[in-house]
């Protein structure tokens, strides 16, 4: 019964000039999206030091999402040289990204043009 | 809506049941929501109410009921003078200890699981959360948000 987690690869270029992977999620963020964006994730790997993780197509996130967000991160700390950055959070799930403490290792940014001017 | 919370009646009560299947946590969401809106919440208020009530439910679907189909998750939603009150009671054994605050540093490097955060957010977001065990059918996690709160 839980909504599916779509996620669209793209990139661009950030304002010191190098390239950025753009993951957007778009639809629910809960227990079922693990593989979709741990996949996503890892495809973008490859590809780039610099991530952002684009939420404005997000309609929920539960705290099982958000641990998976996590585990994105856990997975970027070992990777070293790794820059993940996430923006178009709700003013709420901004809240809850930095109750939790996400925004320690990932900066959150109101939108794409200063999530890319930061990175 | 102050038109609305004006005419919505002190004392009034809805319950759902939910199936023990994540993702029905929505329609206990959405009902919280509507209720809150009624009563003449503020948005970012009923955003707090939304998030705790899901992450109430998804405990009761999970590990309160264990995603048995043959069970369902209660919820009921009580209105006073000043606060909403939501029990969502399922037929667990209750849950121990209180809600642990998340240690990002040990999520981060793998030293804690990076689940687990479920009732440190309901404890965060609304004003009272209290968990009761009991016997089958009777443990429940009761939240209230009030009115008064708006004002602070």
């Amino acid at each position: 019964m839980q909504v599916s987690t779509k996620v669209n690869q793209r990139t661009a270029t950030a304002g010191s000039g190098s390239p950025v992977t753009i993951l957007e999620f778009a639809g629910d963020i809960s227990s079922s999206s693990k593989d979709t964006i741990l996949g996503a994730y890892h495809g973008a790997n490859g590809a780039a030091g610099k991530i952002l993780l684009d939420f404005s197509g997000v309609d929920y996130i539960n705290s099982s999402g958000i641990a998976i967000i996590i585990q994105v991160l856990l997975e970027a700390e070992k990777a070293h040289n790794q820059t993940i950055g996430i923006f178009g959070l709700s003013p709420h799930f901004r809240k809850v990204f930095t109750m939790v403490g996400i925004n320690k290792y990932a900066a959150l940014h109101t939108d794409e043009a200063s999530a890319l001017a930061a990175m | 809506m102050q038109e609305l919370s004006l005419g919505m009646r002190n004392g009034s009560s809805v319950q759902v049941r939910l199936p023990s299947e994540l993702g029905f946590e929505k329609v206990a969401m959405s009902t919280a929501a509507s209720m809150a809106a009624l009563m003449g919440f503020t948005e970012d208020r009923i955003e707090d109410l939304k998030t705790a009530v899901a992450e109430a439910c998804i405990n009761a679907i999970e590990h309160g009921n264990q995603l048995n189909d043959s069970l369902t998750v209660g919820v009921v939603l009580s209105t006073s003078e000043d606060r909403l009150e939501v029990k969502v009671i399922d037929d667990g054994a209750g849950v121990n200890g209180a809600p642990h605050r998340p240690d990002i540093d040990r999520k981060v490097h793998g030293d804690e699981d990076p689940r687990g955060m479920g009732m440190f957010l309901i404890q965060s977001l609304v004003d009272e959360a209290e968990w009761h065990k009991g016997p089958p059918g009777k443990s429940f996690v009761r939240l209230v948000i009030r009115l008064d709160k708006e004002n602070q």
